[in-house]
């Protein structure tokens, strides 16, 4: 039934091949490119400090878009209360929503993966203890852990990440165990404690590296619901200080003046806060494709 | 069966158990309840009146044993705020909450089903495709902004649905919600459709993945070759087999609606507890915040543990096995 | 004849090209008559029953030739006429029993359907039937078993089921995929002894799919082999174990453990089944053949090769040269 096809390919030339095949996850991936320059040359690119109260002028507040600044540039998106320009605003805030997003996906997936490991190698009661844990965590919704968390410990950035990396560990532990389960029952596994490899190195140097695949879909997966976690904690006034508007704030910030029609200060930095998302998550989307042979194609 | 009931019982005991843990121990001691309790230009003596009467001058365990006693019997504190029982506040604004919850979950199912279905029945077609780049769109969506824009749409520009607050309520057979007004009908669309659209989109992709996966097995290809129509291959063979998954995640997502409805109460006004509990963080409500943590953190283990004993009693392969042990 | 097959084109459009799995394919089978239609995995033959039933599904299609049953042309037929006549008058019964029975429907719920699918019969009376036919195939305690769940049969159990499915409605062409290879032998020999019993008595033509010629041998009336989606060889199955005249049936007969020389060596069939994407432009045996040479490079025809018998080679067996 199924005729086999020889592929002379190297694999992963096979990968970039098969992910370009579809032109919407390119698309995705171009955009997730223009999100990232525009978040990390904010700075270079804003025309005006947002935040560099000096510059606002309150005369210039809640202006359409187009609108023309008295300094002499325009407000192409339009300016808030306070007269800053939303382009810079957006730009700044998507580099600190960004940056949130990024370090609670890297230690996350760091913690997960150390978990995930040692539940996988050391078997026994310690993966019955750290199993039972992710799997109770995983039963709750996630933003019920982060408001739990932000009850108990208040907000501020080095919180929230907290907060996000809490929700977030689970699923990398989970995951990468079921990986590495697989993996520890491979000869080489066996192999290389023939050897008398210590456990550390069979655990980083032969088995991890085997349980990436999953790990980086996961991780595309869950940096964007980091994303949109601390945007909506941020909205709910339980995320970050005021000092760091992130966009979830900006939005926030704009909806007092939905109800009057300004909708742009509410709007455009939603759509900037989407489009980053909806990037992500179509080349998370086909990454899983590409990288998991047995999930539907 | 029972056993199996038993043992999940106990295992969501401990859970709450451990819940309670945490929440007391970081909610009452991290930060100076004090300050809280007692007003700022309180001389000593008010002072250290309140701190007894508080039972803060007693050891940490006690401390925890009064207040899971407290617990156990309904009584978690009142609100400084309101000056209530906070779990009475909670009581009287949950059922706006599960009004809102549960029609959106009547959303998920009906409109993320057929949808799902048909994505996963044509996956190339245009529809299907199109349902499939919905879903990706639906669940990138920010809830909150959603909700903003749907206000900004339906409110203010266009003006045909309300965006504040909660209908009149009516009484029906015993039960009391807004269900039962058209105005509050008109309520409700807009909350409900805004915290519905991140479920529909999961259930789309829930529903059209099982699809997938059910269709190309031999035992679909043997219902055929039988001469069974393909609407009783669909309703009832690939039905069948996908329901298990779609039963379990829509119990869960009523748990996580619930808790997610803090976003949508927060925007639509909605009366219910999720807009209490953000009032009461920010408030440092701390009886209210420790009551609705734990009253929500029972609800979600409830609902897991239905789910749990609905899937066995789904799964014919999972029911007999545990019936023979 | 119950069954004309000519010319049968069934194709799958792949990334890596098109896929010919059934490359011209002509057989026919008659009222009590068992065609064993043998080959390796991949050689088609599985895909040649399902498009008998129409059960290619996109992007698979039918890309020619006629499936004549009873004189009427299958192909392009409307799915709904196609619907009545499976399970009606074409039964199919497949490889894994294990996969054929939905797991999370009742033994009852499967039969009845079926029975209900073509006869406008009551609930009661298509249970009657079922249990009626669980009862036939030799399952005990049928009424009980009817309330059962798959996964509380045996694989051989599951199979019995599975033909009584096949019966319900006294077809007049079974197409058996393989329906044996997943159960032990003394399971299997039930099975082929009451299959051959049932062809004879009622007579319903049996096109018998495998992949295990000495399956076959003992059973089939006449022999098709398939390699690569095509017929290589065909006859009488008395004559075709007798004297192959392709050098594959030799081999595939070779690498069987029986007959006359015991003590004898196994020969093994040289090479791999090639891939349906990647075949040479003449035989697509020739690779592994020892007998090829140059004008195998043209791709031979299938020649009549005497009394009621056909063979797709430029160098038959038996052949001087």
């Amino acid at each position: 039934m199924s005729a086999a096809i020889v592929d002379d390919e190297a694999p992963w030339r096979r990968m970039v091949s098969a992910y370009a095949e579809s032109w919407l996850a390119m698309f995705g991936l171009v955009l997730l490119v223009i999100c990232l320059g525009l978040a990390l040359a904010a700075p270079l690119i804003s025309p005006q400090n947002p935040y560099a109260l000096a510059q606002l002028d309150i005369m210039d507040g809640s202006l359409p878009p187009g609108s023309e600044a008295s300094a002499g540039f325009r407000f192409w998106l339009g300016s808030d209360d306070q007269g800053r320009d939303m382009v810079s605003a957006i730009l700044y805030g998507l580099r600190i929503s960004v940056a949130v997003g990024a370090a609670a996906t890297g230690i996350a997936l760091a913690v997960g993966l150390a978990f995930g490991l040692i539940a996988a190698y050391a078997g026994g009661r310690i993966d019955g203890a750290i199993m039972r844990i992710v799997d109770i965590q995983l039963s709750f919704p996630a933003i019920l852990i982060a408001l739990i968390l932000i009850a108990v410990l208040g907000n501020g950035i080095g919180k929230i990440v907290f907060a996000l990396v809490t929700v977030q560990w689970a699923y990398y532990a989970r995951t990468v165990r079921a990986s590495a389960m697989v993996e520890r029952r491979k000869d080489y596994v066996e192999a290389a404690r023939g050897l008398g490899l210590s456990s550390a190195r069979i655990l980083f140097r032969h088995m991890l590296p085997n349980c990436l695949a999953p790990v980086i879909v996961i991780a595309t997966v869950q940096m964007a619901h980091a994303i949109a976690l601390e945007a909506t904690l941020s909205f709910l006034g339980l995320g970050l200080p005021v000092t760091e508007p992130s966009l979830g704030l900006l939005i926030a910030n704009g909806f007092q003046y939905v109800l009057s029609g300004k909708y742009w200060i509410s709007m455009f930095p939603g759509v900037a806060l989407l489009v980053t998302i909806v990037a992500i998550n179509l080349v998370g989307d086909r990454l899983r494709e590409v990288l998991n042979p047995r999930g539907p194609q | 069966m029972t056993a199996y009931v038993i043992r999940r019982l106990l295992q969501a005991a401990l859970v709450l158990f451990v819940m309670s843990l945490l929440v007391f121990f970081g909610v009452y001691l991290i930060g100076d309840p004090v300050e809280i309790f007692v007003a700022a230009d309180a001389d000593q003596v008010e002072r250290a009146r309140a701190i007894a009467a508080l039972g803060l001058d007693k050891p940490i365990w006690e401390q925890y044993t009064s207040f899971v006693q407290g617990a156990l019997g309904g009584d978690f504190g009142r609100s400084f705020v309101f000056g209530l029982p906070a779990v009475t506040l909670i009581l009287q604004r949950l059922p706006a909450t599960l009004e809102l919850a549960f029609a959106a979950v009547f959303l998920t199912v009906v409109i993320g089903l057929p949808l799902g279905l048909w994505a996963g029945l044509r996956p190339d077609g245009f529809a299907g495709r199109t349902i499939l780049a919905g879903s990706i769109l639906g669940f990138s969506l920010p809830t909150f902004w959603v909700g903003i824009m749907l206000i900004l749409v339906f409110a203010v520009q266009l003006g045909w649905l309300p965006s504040n607050g909660r209908g009149p309520v009516a009484e029906f057979l015993g039960i009391k919600s807004s269900l039962f007004t058209v105005d509050g009908w008109r309520h409700l669309i807009l909350p409900a459709i805004n915290l519905a659209l991140l479920n529909i989109a999961l259930m789309i992709r829930l529903v059209r993945a099982g699809v997938r996966e059910v269709l190309p097995l031999d035992y679909i290809r043997f219902a055929r070759a039988k001469g069974l129509s393909w609407g009783r291959i669909v309703g009832v063979h690939v039905m069948k087999n996908i329901m298990l998954p779609v039963v379990t995640v829509l119990g869960l997502e009523l748990g996580a609606v619930i808790a997610f409805a803090v976003v949508t109460e927060s925007i639509f006004n909605w009366p219910g507890m999720g807009k209490l509990i953000i009032d009461s963080i920010q408030r440092l409500d701390r009886p209210v915040v420790v009551a609705y943590l734990m009253v929500t953190v029972a609800i979600v283990i409830f609902i897991n543990l239905v789910v749990d004993v609905v899937y066995s009693l789904l799964d014919p392969r999972i029911r007999l096995k545990d019936l023979d042990h | 004849m119950t069954l004309v097959v000519e010319d049968l084109q069934t194709q799958f459009p792949t990334r890596a090209g098109l896929i010919r799995a059934v490359d011209g394919v002509s057989l026919q089978v008659g009222p009590g008559e068992i065609l064993g239609l043998v080959g390796e995995s991949g050689s088609g033959k599985s895909i040649t029953g399902f498009s008998i039933l129409g059960l290619i599904d996109p992007p698979g299609r039918i890309a020619g030739g006629r499936v004549l049953f009873q004189g009427r042309d299958l192909v392009g037929l409307p799915e709904e006429e196609l619907r009545r006549l499976r399970g009606a008058r074409i039964a199919m019964v497949f490889q894994d029993p294990m996969m054929t029975l939905n797991p999370v429907l009742r033994i009852d719920t499967q039969m009845i359907e079926a029975v209900l699918a073509h006869e406008d019969a009551g609930r009661e009376a298509a249970r009657a039937r079922a249990r009626d036919a669980l009862a036939r195939v030799g399952i005990p305690s049928p009424d009980e078993r009817l309330l059962a769940y798959p996964h509380q049969f045996s694989g051989g159990m599951r199979q019995r089921v599975a033909i009584a499915i096949a019966l319900l409605h006294k077809p007049q062409l079974i197409i058996a995929d393989e329906p044996t290879t997943a159960l032990d032998v003394t399971i299997q020999g039930q099975i082929l002894f009451e299959m051959r019993k049932l062809a004879r008595e009622s007579g319903t033509a049996l096109i018998w799919i495998s992949h295990d010629l000495a399956v076959v041998s003992g059973l089939a009336d006449r022999i098709a082999v398939m390699y690569a989606g095509r017929i290589v060889e065909s006859g009488p199955a008395r004559a075709v174990l007798a004297a192959p005249l392709h050098p594959y049936t030799r081999g595939l007969l070779d690498s069987l453990p029986r007959g006359a020389g015991r003590g004898q060596r196994l020969v093994a069939i040289p090479g791999m089944a090639p891939s349906l994407g990647r075949l040479p432009p003449g035989c697509a045996f020739a690779p592994r053949c020892s007998r090829a040479t140059a004008a195998c490079e043209a791709m031979p025809a299938l020649a009549e090769a005497g009394a009621d018998r056909a063979v797709r080679c430029i160098h038959p067996l038996g052949d001087a040269a």
